[in-house]
């Protein structure tokens, strides 16, 4: 029986579910120090003086470094160079000179014999500031007279970048509907329940970072220019990982500077991130406006779409700062076809931290305007809501389906998942039951959302240097050993933290092999062992390092077959690989276990032919030739307290397809989580800074996600449509409910809403806000509460 | 260094003694003296619930309770509550329903799960969802959580 396909118990859990998971925070070396971060209070200001006089004296303080005392070769890096644009990058330096220019950053750094001390000892650090003024409003920062993020750049504006296909200014002069609407993606935070941690090792002539971090290569290559070092005498572990939705894909500043202190002080020095400092300096995600135009003919038929981006990218650029709007844009046609798209995007510095890819990264900001945009078209119209997406659906005869843009969605069945989720989810039920409870004073509402995402991160030549100008590439590693014995060991260049992909690739693996999964070890995060790779992040594992894990086991069946024929005499095409066995073509009697085979490729009992190398072990190295496209049809129903403002989500079912499941339970759950963590964003979660740059949700306090409480349980399902990219048919799960859940949320919340004369609110919809906007329409103000 | 204390308590069954600075944490004995890093840190506001251990038969939470407040206390921490052979009956829940998957929250949430059922062996899925309320998960939207709990109900043994 093959494992591929089953919902195999996770290999990761024995350790987790005991407490013997090695996290990061975990990890005590000998003669290891603490350091903690002096950060600015101030959201802009000159840095007039700092005075560590105080400091140094408290017992147990080791060191106390600011930037003139620390060399770094580099400033921390962003990877984006599209062609033909400027991108103002300003330089950022692990520990701040001169000036400061958000609230968190870093202007010096305390070493001590404990955590605590350091704590005390940062307190200590008496710095002046002289503040200057301050911009936190995207808006306004590109006003004439805005106070200015970096004065040298004479500007906030950051980049301009557009892409367009069709001719959308015609289908604009035509169009018979027009409709129009600005909407805000407000700010997040990852907040994985982990916090940051990292550790830098001295080693004899080298250094260990131990690091919370989903891109443990990708820190080591930017690290080395950071710290001036060759690369092969930086070893990056990302041991077990507690979450990461994007915020641990980053290369930080404390990275820089543990490896920096540990070089300097000759100890390894660990530095673990408080929930405030994450809230305040670990990247956040979304912040956008987004001005959009859907043209349309009278029968529904969509001619055009055109949006205007602002994106809040905050005071520096980080790895992908500028990028990740730009990353929603292949799906801004959403599942649709749109004959004309014009996309605009424009970046923006304010006096806030940065933002940087938070799960779904470009996708979720995109889908939540696509479809609430296809719900107000179909008001327009007087179209039913369903009915006019599916008039504009993608057919799936039409797959492989080139968009305006370009981009080639590999497969899809739109409407084979809403027709899925229809079955389950019976309209015309809830809107007689909705209509009877309004009676009660009762206020339920219901939102669909059909969707499609892009991932798979990707085809280089797609995104590289020569695509939209990453410098970067985003192919994949995995080497794939069988031992003497008959066991295996799985080396995968991306870094799973909690996906399961331990589990995932083991079954993947050991069908191809013929070992049973239970047997299968897999091996990540650790850049001395296995190949180079690109990590973790954007749905990409399963689909690229899956897809070369397959590649790799493939090659070590094929030499398997070889020395089965060579011990078997026969010739080795008449070798067949069957029910986990390796046979002589018709003679079923005559066969081999992988055990067998690999013990005598390890040691040969007779002379193997001399082409056959002992040892059985394999390299892939996979580049995908396209992205990756799933999609689903999601439905929620809300209840709405029209007293207090307060939003229930009663219901929640969806219909995903992610291709060809490899572990449905591990589907299951990433729909899960990705669900929630959208109905957070949707419902309660905003970073919130005030007029001065200060940040007024610095806490689990105050920046609120979900509990059990909050949530019902989700109702998955599924259709399965296999993609052509790759062999196993897969494509990316991860981000998938972050992607496709906010608009069903909104949508059930204006639709909730509209008996009480509400048309129109921003996410978050937290009681105040939803109060405010009943109160604003009830007083002849339809909307009420947007920002 | 602070004023130190004297503290002696019993943990998972041995009794553990040590001099501390007043101010530490139970969460940072826990994990930092005694090495039980299965009790973890998420927040330092008593919002997330990974450090929940059972101080004398009780989930709490170890970040906000002082070392030198549990003298003479029973302290469990999740080290304690996995059986010498086997898995607690949430362990095995957790595992078979996918009730985890970074795991990082995951031994508060068994723990509070724990202390749960012997409150209430028989919870409705409205009381499981309330009685977690304090433990936060990014992960799992807590579905297959409660399903996990649902599944060990009934099945718990007093911690």
């Amino acid at each position: 029986m093959t494992s591929v396909g089953q919902a195999l118990k996770r290999k990761e859990d024995p350790r987790m579910i005991t407490g013997r998971g090695r996290y990061t925070e975990d990890i005590n070396l000998p003669g290891m120090l603490h350091a903690a971060l002096v950060r600015s209070p101030e959201a802009h200001a000159e840095i007039v003086s700092i005075d560590t006089s105080v400091a140094r004296e408290r017992a147990g303080v080791v060191a106390i470094f600011t930037a003139e005392d620390l060399d770094f070769a580099g400033p921390l890096a962003m990877v984006w160079a599209p062609p033909g644009v400027e991108i103002k990058t300003p330089e950022n330096w692990p520990l701040k000179r001169g000036q400061v220019k958000h609230v968190g950053d870093p202007v010096a750094v305390v070493v001590a014999t404990s955590r605590g001390v350091a704590v005390d000892a940062a307190e200590d650090v008496v710095v002046e500031y002289d503040p200057k003024p301050v911009v936190v409003d995207p808006e306004r920062a590109l006003e004439d007279g805005s106070p200015l993020v970096w004065e040298e750049f004479g500007t906030n504006k950051i980049h301009e970048w557009a892409v367009s296909g069709g001719d959308f200014d015609a289908a604009a002069a035509e169009a018979e509907v027009t409709v129009e609407h600005r909407f805000v993606n407000h700010r997040t935070s990852g907040a994985p329940i982990e916090a940051r941690c990292s550790i830098g090792e001295p080693r004899a002539d080298s250094f260990v970072l131990y690091s919370t971090t989903q891109v443990p290569h990708i820190a080591r290559f930017v690290l080395a220019g950071v710290l001036g070092m060759a690369e092969d005498k930086i070893r990056v572990i990302a041991p077990d990982v507690g979450g990461g939705f994007g915020a641990k894909l980053q290369v930080y500043a404390e990275e820089a500077l543990v490896l920096a202190l540990a070089r300097r002080l000759g100890r390894p020095v660990k530095w673990t991130e408080t929930r405030s400092e994450h809230m305040t300096t670990s990247h956040h995600g979304r912040d956008q406006i987004n001005y959009v135009t859907l043209t349309a003919k009278r029968d529904g038929t969509v001619t055009g779409c055109r949006a205007r981006i602002v994106a809040d990218l905050g005071a520096y650029q980080l790895l992908l700062t500028p990028f990740i709007p730009e990353l929603g844009f292949p799906v801004m046609g959403g599942c649709y076809k749109f004959p004309a798209i014009d996309l605009h995007f424009t970046g923006v510095f304010t006096n806030k931290m940065c933002t940087d890819a938070i799960r779904g990264a470009g996708r979720p900001e995109a889908t939540y305007w696509i479809e609430l945009m296809m719900d107000r078209l179909a008001d327009e119209l007087g179209m039913d809501r369903l009915e006019l997406r599916r008039k504009n659906f993608i057919p799936k005869e039409e797959f492989p389906y080139e968009t305006p843009l370009g981009i080639v969605y590999d497969s899809g069945d739109y409407h084979g998942t809403l027709d899925k989720l229809l079955e389950r989810f019976d309209v015309g039920a809830f809107r007689s039951e909705q209509e009877s409870l309004r009676q009660q004073g009762v206020y339920r509402g219901v939102g669909f959302s059909t969707y499609v995402e892009v991932c798979g991160l990707a085809p280089s030549r797609a995104v590289g240097p020569q695509g939209v100008g990453l410098n970067a590439a985003f192919w994949e590693s995995a080497i794939v050993r069988v031992h003497p014995t008959g066991s295996a060991t799985v080396y995968t260049g991306t870094s799973p933290h909690g996906q399961g992909l331990t589990t995932s690739f083991a079954q993947i693996a050991g069908d191809i092999l013929g070992v049973d999964p239970e047997n299968v070890d897999v091996v990540h995060g650790d850049t001395d062992q296995g190949s180079w790779g690109w990590n973790t992040y954007g749905s990409r594992s399963l689909s690229v390092g899956g897809e070369a894990v397959a590649r790799a086991a493939r090659k070590v069946q094929d030499k398997a077959k070889r020395v089965c024929a060579a011990l078997l005499e026969a010739a080795p095409e008449d070798i067949e690989f069957a029910d986990g066995k390796f046979q002589v073509r018709g003679s079923p009697d005559k066969s081999m276990t992988m055990a067998e085979i690999s013990g005598a490729a390890h040691i040969p009992p007779n002379e193997l032919p001399a082409d056959i190398e002992p040892g059985l072990e394999d390299i892939a190295v996979y580049d995908p030739e396209n992205f990756v496209f799933p999609f689903g049809a999601h439905a929620c129903v809300v209840e709405v307290d029209a007293e207090t403002g307060k939003v229930q989500v009663v219901r929640y079912a969806c219909v995903d397809d992610c291709g060809r499941p490899i572990n449905p339970m591990l589907i299951d759950g990433q729909i899960h989580g990705g669900v929630v963590h959208a109905i957070g964003q949707a419902l309660y979660e905003q970073v919130v800074y005030d007029d001065e740059g200060q940040l007024v949700t610095g806490t689990f306090v105050d920046y609120a996600l979900p509990t059990a409480a909050e949530v019902p349980s989700i109702e998955t399902d599924r259709t399965e449509t296999p993609s052509p990219t790759n062999s196993l048919g897969v494509k990316g799960v991860g981000e998938a409910g972050t992607i496709a859940a906010t608009p069903a949320v909104a949508a059930a919340v204006l639709d909730a809403l509209a008996p009480l004369g509400v048309k129109d609110l921003d996410m978050p919809f937290t009681p105040v806000r939803v109060w405010e906007a009943i109160q604003a329409a009830q007083a002849g103000n339809g909307r009420g509460g947007a920002s | 260094m602070g004023a130190t204390v004297r503290v002696q308590a019993t943990v998972n069954g041995e009794s553990r003694r040590s001099e501390v600075e007043a101010r530490l944490l139970l969460v940072e004995w826990l994990r930092d003296e005694l090495g039980l890093t299965g009790t973890h840190v998420g927040c330092d506001s008593t919002n997330c619930g990974a450090c929940t251990v059972h101080l004398n038969g009780e989930a709490v939470k170890s970040c906000t309770i002082l070392a030198a407040q549990v003298d003479g206390a029973d302290v469990t921490t999740i080290e304690g509550l996995t059986p010498a052979d086997g898995y607690h009956p949430l362990q095995e829940a957790f595992r078979e329903k996918h009730g985890l998957q970074c795991g990082f929250c995951t031994p508060g949430m068994i723990m509070a799960a724990a202390d749960l059922l012997q409150r209430n062996p028989d919870p409705s899925e409205e009381e499981i969802r309330h009685g977690l309320e304090g433990n936060l998960c990014r992960c799992t939207g807590y579905h297959n959580v409660v399903e996990a709990v649902k599944a060990a109900a009934g099945k718990a043994v007093p911690a």
